[in-house]
C-alpha cells in the first residue's frame, strides 16, 4: 500500500498519458490494418498495403493536397499580415489602438460556427455564392489564423525593449538594416511559432471550411464525408505521418533549445 | 556693496554656466546652444548651453530625473530637441539621424545584441559602414578591452564587467568624435565599478577621444572626469574641474550633492574687496570674496566636514579664524582612518566633523564639550534663498 501511495503521482501521470495516447495508438495500428470490411472498424490482419498505396482513393489524396496547399498559403498570408499588425500594435501608438487590440481577439473568442456562418453570409451577400471554393476557404483561414499570429508575435515583441534597435541605429544601421539585422532575428522564434500554429489550425479546420467550401473538399471534409460509408485505412496512414511530422518538429525544437541553453551556460 | 561681491565672484575660477561660450560654427568640440526638451509641460532640459572641448573627459552629474540622460540622448540623436541646436566640429547635427552622426553610445544596460557573438557585436558598426579590415580592427579592439579570448561567445555567457567592456569596444571601434556613456557602471558591483572607472579612464587617455559620461555617482564623476557639470531640474548648476566644484560650490545643491557640507545660517555684516564677514550666531567668520555667492544680507556659511577642526575647550586649534565654542559631541562613528563626529552647537544645529586619526587628539566621546574652528579660506557662502538641504543624500532632521 505504501508503495502505491509513494508512486501515486507517477501512476496517475502514466495513466493520463496512456489515456491521451490510446487514440493515436489506434490510428497507427489501423494504418497497418487489412480490413475484412470497410464498415467494421476492427483490426483484422497486418498489411503494408495501405502504406504502399496511400492514394488508392484518388479523391483522398486530392483533398489532402488541397488542405496542404491551403494550409501553406494561409500560413504565409496570416504570418505576414499578423506580424505587420503585431508590430503596429506594439511599436506605434495610433488612434484606435486599444480597440484594435481588443477586436483582434474576436476571431479566437467567437464560436467557429458563428464565424463560419457570418463569413458565408458575407460571401453570398457580396455576390460570391457561385464561387465558393478554394479562394473563399483561403480567405476564411487567413482571417482566423491572423489573430493567433498577432497574439503570438505581439507577446514576443512586448518582451523586447527598443533599446537594441536604438543601439543598432547608434551603430550606423539604417532603419531597414536595423530591422533585418536586429529586430527580425530576435522576433523570428515568435513568428516561426505563429506559422506552425497557423498551419495546424488551417489544416484541421472543419466547421468554417465546410460552410464556405462550396463543392471543394479539404482533407477533414473528406474524412467526415467517408465516415458514413467506411473510412479507408489510408486515412490512418495520413494521420500517422502527420503525427510523426509534429513529433519531429517538437523534438527537434526541444533539442535545439537545449543545445542553445547549453551553449549559454 | 553687492556689486563688489558679484564682480569678485565672476573673476572666480568656477563661474560655470555663465562662462563665455565659443562660436559654434568654428568650435572644434561639441556645442549645445539653448537646448530644450519638454515632454508636454514637463521640461526635462531647459535652455542648456554647453561647450565640451575636443578630447576631454566630461561628466554630466545629477540626481535621477535631472535631464542628464535626455541631454545625452539628444546628442546621440535618439531624442529630438524641442528647440536649440547641437553642433559638432562646427557641423549642425541637431536633427541628424542617429546613424548619420559620428557619435556612439555605451548604453546603461549595454544593449548588446543577444543573437550575435562578441566579435559580431563589436564588428556591427564597421560592417554597417562597409569598412575594410573588419577582422583586424575587431581583434585590436578586443585586445584593447581585454576580451580577445571571448570573441566567439554570446553576450549572455559573459560576466557583467565583460559585457560592459564589449559595449565599450562596440562603440569605440567606430572611432566616434564623441563617445557617450550613459551610467555605464550602474549595474556593476562596487569593486568592479572602481576598477572599470580606472579602465575607462585609461582607454580614454589612450584613444584621446571626447567622452561624455552621465552619472548620478559624484565620486565616479570626480574620479574620472576632467570637467564635471552638475545638473539639476534640467539646467546646469555649476561646471568646472572636480576639485574646483568641491572646494568652491556656488549653490547649496552642489554643496550637498558633491560630498557633504555643513551649512550654517548667518547675517552678512561687511563686504570688503577680498573678504566678506558674516555674523554666524554671534560669532564673526570671514569668507574670501571669490567664495561668497550670496547676493543679499543673509547667507549660508558652508564648510566641508573634513575642514572642520575639533578640539578640547580652550585648546589652540590650527586655524587663524575664530573658535566656535559650546559644542557638545552627540554622535561618534569611528571608521579607522578617521572619526566622524556630530557636534551639537549652542544654536541647536548638529555639525558634521571628520577628524583624521593622526593621534594628535584623543577620541572624543558622546557628551564631551568641544570647540570647533576652520581656516577661513575653506569656507564658502551661499544664497540664503536656496534650500539648505537641496541635493542632500538624506535629510537631517535637525538644522
Amino acid at each position: 500500500m505504501t508503495w502505491v501511495r509513494k508512486h501515486l503521482v507517477l501512476i496517475l501521470g502514466l495513466l493520463v498519458l496512456v489515456y491521451t495516447f490510446i487514440p493515436i495508438f489506434v490510428v497507427v495500428l489501423m494504418s497497418f490494418n487489412d480490413p475484412a470490411s470497410r464498415l467494421i472498424y476492427r483490426f483484422d490482419g497486418f498489411t503494408l498495403h495501405n502504406w504502399a498505396n496511400p492514394c488508392e482513393d484518388p479523391s483522398m489524396c486530392e483533398a489532402l493536397g488541397r488542405s496542404i496547399q491551403i494550409g501553406l498559403l494561409s500560413t504565409l498570408g496570416a504570418t505576414i499580415l499578423g506580424t505587420l499588425a503585431a508590430f503596429a500594435l506594439v511599436r506605434h501608438s495610433f488612434r484606435g489602438r486599444s480597440v484594435a487590440n481588443l477586436v483582434i481577439f474576436l476571431p479566437m473568442a467567437a464560436p467557429e460556427i458563428v464565424l463560419g456562418s457570418s463569413l458565408l453570409a458575407l460571401f453570398v451577400g457580396a455576390g460570391f455564392a457561385g464561387q465558393l471554393g478554394f479562394w473563399t476557404i483561403l480567405i476564411a483561414h487567413i482571417m482566423f489564423c491572423l489573430s493567433f499570429v498577432v497574439v503570438t508575435v505581439r507577446s514576443r515583441l512586448a518582451g523586447m525593449t527598443d533599446t537594441l534597435e536604438q543601439a543598432a541605429a547608434d551603430l550606423y544601421a539604417t532603419p531597414a538594416q536595423t530591422f533585418w539585422r536586429v529586430t527580425f532575428p530576435l522576433v523570428f522564434p515568435g513568428i516561426l511559432g505563429a506559422a506552425l500554429l497557423s498551419f495546424s489550425l488551417s489544416f484541421d479546420d472543419f466547421i468554417i471550411t465546410n460552410l464556405n467550401a462550396g463543392n471543394t473538399t479539404t482533407f477533414p471534409m473528406y474524412v467526415w464525408g467517408v465516415a458514413q460509408r467506411g473510412v479507408p485505412m489510408q486515412v490512418n496512414v495520413v494521420g500517422t505521418v502527420m503525427f510523426l511530422v509534429s513529433v519531429v518538429i517538437v523534438v527537434g525544437g526541444e533539442l535545439n533549445s537545449r543545445r542553445r541553453a547549453k551553449a549559454l551556460s | 556693496m553687492s556689486q563688489v561681491v558679484e564682480a569678485a565672484a565672476s573673476e572666480g575660477p568656477s563661474d560655470g554656466p555663465g562662462e563665455q561660450l565659443a562660436d559654434p560654427a568654428t568650435y572644434d568640440g561639441l556645442a549645445l546652444r539653448a537646448l530644450t526638451k519638454h515632454f508636454g509641460s514637463f521640461y526635462a532640459v531647459r535652455d542648456l548651453d554647453l561647450d565640451v572641448p575636443r578630447g576631454s573627459f566630461f561628466a554630466l552629474l545629477g540626481p535621477s530625473g535631472c535631464g542628464k540622460t535626455t541631454t545625452l540622448r539628444m546628442v546621440a540623436g535618439l531624442e529630438t530637441p524641442s528647440s536649440g541646436a547641437i553642433t559638432l566640429s562646427g557641423k549642425d547635427i541637431t536633427y541628424a539621424k542617429p546613424y548619420q552622426r559620428p557619435v556612439n553610445t555605451v548604453f546603461q544596460n549595454y544593449a548588446l545584441f543577444p543573437h550575435l557573438d562578441i566579435f559580431e557585436n563589436v564588428a556591427f558598426g564597421l560592417r554597417r559602414r562597409k569598412q575594410k579590415d573588419v577582422d583586424k580592427t575587431v581583434r585590436e579592439m578586443l585586445e584593447l578591452v581585454e576580451l580577445d579570448t571571448q570573441a566567439r561567445k554570446k553576450p549572455a555567457q559573459l560576466s557583467g564587467g565583460q559585457q560592459q567592456r564589449v559595449a565599450l569596444g562596440r562603440a569605440l571601434i567606430n572611432n566616434p568624435e564623441v563617445l557617450l556613456l550613459d551610467e555605464p557602471l550602474g549595474a556593476l558591483d562596487l569593486k568592479l565599478r572602481r576598477s572599470m572607472q580606472i579602465e575607462i579612464k585609461r582607454i580614454q587617455t589612450e584613444v584621446g577621444r571626447t567622452f561624455i559620461h552621465v552619472t548620478h555617482d559624484q565620486e565616479e564623476a570626480m574620479t574620472m572626469a576632467d570637467t564635471v557639470a552638475v545638473m539639476n531640474h534640467g539646467v546646469i548648476e555649476q561646471m568646472g574641474a572636480p576639485a574646483e566644484l568641491y572646494e568652491n560650490p556656488r549653490s547649496t545643491f552642489v554643496a550637498n550633492f558633491l560630498g557633504q557640507s555643513n551649512l550654517i545660517e548667518g547675517n552678512i555684516k561687511n563686504r570688503a574687496a577680498d573678504i566678506v564677514t558674516v555674523d554666524m550666531h554671534g560669532i564673526d567668520v570671514s569668507i574670501p570674496a571669490p567664495r561668497a555667492h550670496a547676493p543679499g544680507d543673509r547667507g549660508w556659511v558652508g564648510i566641508r566636514p573634513e575642514k572642520v577642526l575639533i578640539g578640547e575647550v580652550g585648546e589652540e586649534l590650527d586655524a587663524p579664524g575664530n573658535t566656535i565654542p559650546g559644542g557638545v559631541v552627540s554622535d561618534v562613528s569611528f571608521v579607522g582612518v578617521s572619526t566622524q563626529y556630530l557636534v551639537r552647537m549652542p544654536w541647536g544645529q548638529e555639525l558634521q566633523v571628520f577628524s583624521q586619526n593622526t593621534g594628535r587628539h584623543r577620541l572624543f566621546a558622546v557628551g564631551d564639550q568641544v570647540e570647533l574652528s576652520w581656516r577661513p579660506e575653506y569656507a564658502f557662502l551661499l544664497d540664503a534663498a536656496q534650500d539648505a538641504f537641496a541635493g542632500a543624500q538624506k535629510l537631517d532632521s535637525d538644522g
